[in-house]
């Protein structure tokens, strides 16, 4: 069972990812959710997970921010980051895995493209 | 009312227009299985555009070119949205109605963003900004029109609005020129 951590500063989104991830039945255990990657990194303090989703333009603590943060923790840096963005430009793409982002989901997505991104990870 | 108006050579409106239509009928398809058809087009000042009631979410753009992007609707249109979005009933605008709106916002004025950035260069994108009340009115200190482009789906209309041109002071950064029109007269 994988636990995961779906960060979004939109709870609308965050409760469609958890649908259609469940929806998928996929060996799914915990799922943690925080609204920016500020909130997200206090949760990564007392929670492990194996996979988080996040989006990218959110307050306080953006999405590529926290990928930085994550990659130079020793405890969190091989935790897998799929990014869930409305950024669709190549360069921010590129940004993205070069910051070690695993994967790019542009928003608006369907419950397939999702399934696709993430069964590699379960 | 202008139906005329050449924003730039480079971005004329026509194709403003194709670029607003195409990200709306995406989002609408993908993410709400709904049918969205577009109307005709009208152009509004940006200092003075009409008092409106019912929801107005807004997005700042900024970078080498600078605007607001905003959807508008009534309340009504905006519960049948979510419902669509989060698959829940939704009697009256509440919170999770409001969020639907802001991420609706958010996916269709990101992905205009997305198709500008490949003739204008890198831009941000603000977090969305979700206003509900009545007989409000809004301004912009933008020098060009609001875009103006609705969308029949669920026997009501959603207005989705672009003000976008050349930011002078843009200077290479695209934090430069967020720049949410101010509300007045709620």
């Amino acid at each position: 069972m994988l636990d995961i951590l779906i960060v979004d500063d939109s709870a609308g989104i965050r409760k469609i990812l958890q649908r259609v991830i469940r929806q998928a039945e996929v060996p799914l255990g915990a799922v943690h959710e925080a609204g920016d990657g500020a909130e997200a990194l206090e949760l990564l303090k007392t929670q492990t997970v194996g996979l988080i989703l996040s989006d990218i333009n959110m307050p306080n603590m953006n999405g590529l921010e926290l990928l930085s943060h994550l990659k130079a923790s020793d405890a969190l840096k091989n935790v897998p980051v799929v990014m869930v963005s409305t950024e669709g430009s190549q360069a921010k793409v590129l940004e993205a895995v070069q910051l070690g982002a695993a994967g790019y989901v542009k928003k608006p997505f369907n419950a397939e493209q999702i399934k696709e991104k993430l069964a590699g990870f379960f | 009312m202008t139906t005329e108006t050449t924003f730039s050579e480079a971005l004329p409106k026509t194709a403003l227009v194709e670029i607003i239509s195409a990200a709306t009928t995406e989002v609408f398809t993908t993410m709400l299985n709904l049918p969205a058809s577009p109307g005709p087009v009208h152009t509004e000042p940006a200092t003075a555009i009409a008092p409106h009631s019912g929801i107005f979410s807004l997005i700042g753009l900024a970078g080498s070119w600078a605007g607001t992007g905003c959807l508008a609707c009534s309340g009504t249109l905006a519960c049948r949205l979510a419902e669509h979005f989060l698959m829940t009933p939704f009697e009256a605008v509440n919170e999770e109605v409001l969020d639907a709106v802001g991420e609706i916002t958010n996916m269709i004025i990101g992905n205009v963003k997305t198709a500008l950035e490949e003739r204008v260069g890198p831009m941000g994108l603000s977090t969305p900004t979700v206003i509900y009340g009545r007989n409000f009115q809004t301004r912009s200190a933008r020098v060009n029109d609001w875009i103006v482009v609705p969308f029949e789906s669920a026997d009501e209309t959603l207005w989705v609005q672009l003000c976008v041109g050349p930011n002078q002071d843009s200077r290479g950064s695209v934090r430069a020129g967020f720049q949410l029109p101010q509300v007045l007269n709620i």
